[in-house]
């Protein structure tokens, strides 16, 4: 199950069915995490490491592991769609 | 034993008064998926687990409850200062009538706590499976009560919470993995 961080990404998308009798508009595309911990297995030996700042703040020691995560319906408030 | 640090596992800024946000972090505080219901969980299921894994659930469950302690202290900053009618505003007056601004372990829906929302099947292979589903399931309502908040000194302590879900996500996975390994079989390929 091991993989290079460039050969997945963090978040995936859809897009769900939108019926002609549906009452509201569409939402338009769905998202979820696919956070990095479920392409790893078991941790192998000598992964990159935050500094021990950047490790406090992040919440993790492991660059590998860090995920940062943004409301991916943010862009689209306002608009009238979401 | 433990021995206490008096301060927070991360740093808790919040930076608008909203005590709505309060109600939705309840869900963290004493919901099915919450950081009691994870620290209680973990701390109950490590008597009857191979030794292996004990530490991982002592120390996963101990750090549960510094979230714990990150959570009530984002309620209590929220709702301290609200008068009766801002709670109301907020939807906590059903909270107010009962508990005055005091913590309580409910969901964000008012429901009080219940030890059904944890498991100990005595199964290592099934109980660290629901551990990793309670890890997920915290990640998601993290995720949720970010994308409803527009407070970012909130939003980054939340975060910071996210992340550590990831983490115990991935180290109980782990867990799982040493328990699996075939040690010493002689293996014939």
């Amino acid at each position: 199950m091991k993989s290079n961080p460039e050969t997945f990404t963090k978040v995936k998308s859809y897009v769900p069915f939108h019926g002609p009798c549906d009452p509201c508009p569409p939402i338009g595309r769905k998202y979820y995490s696919t956070p990095p911990n479920l392409y790893l297995g078991f941790q192998p030996p000598n992964l990159p490491q935050f500094s021990p700042a950047e490790a406090l703040k992040s919440g993790t020691l492991w660059a590998f592991f860090y995920d940062f995560y943004e409301n991916p319906y943010k862009k689209r408030a306002g608009k009238g769609n979401g | 034993m433990w021995s206490y640090e008096k301060k927070l596992q991360y740093p808790v800024k919040v930076s608008t008064c909203n005590p709505t946000l309060a109600k939705y972090l309840t869900e963290q505080y004493g919901g099915a998926d919450g950081e009691l219901a994870a620290a209680l969980r973990y701390l109950n299921q490590r008597y009857t687990i191979p030794e292996k894994v004990v530490g991982l659930l002592t120390d996963i469950g101990t750090e549960e409850f510094a979230h714990l302690e990150m959570i009530a202290t984002m309620i209590y900053k929220l709702t301290k200062d609200a008068t009766p009618q801002q709670l109301r505003d907020a939807g906590l007056g059903e909270h107010f009538v009962a508990h005055d601004s005091a913590l309580f372990y409910n969901n964000a829906a008012g429901v009080p706590f219940t030890t059904s929302y944890i498991q100990a099947k005595g199964d290592p292979i099934a109980d660290l499976y629901e551990d990793i589903a309670a890890e997920e399931k915290a990640r998601a309502t993290y995720q949720w009560i970010i994308d409803m908040s527009d407070d970012p000194d909130l939003n980054d302590s939340l975060r910071f919470l996210r992340q550590r879900e990831i983490i115990h996500s991935q180290r109980f996975r782990e867990a799982v993995e040493i328990l699996k390994e075939e040690r010493d079989r002689k293996k014939i390929f």
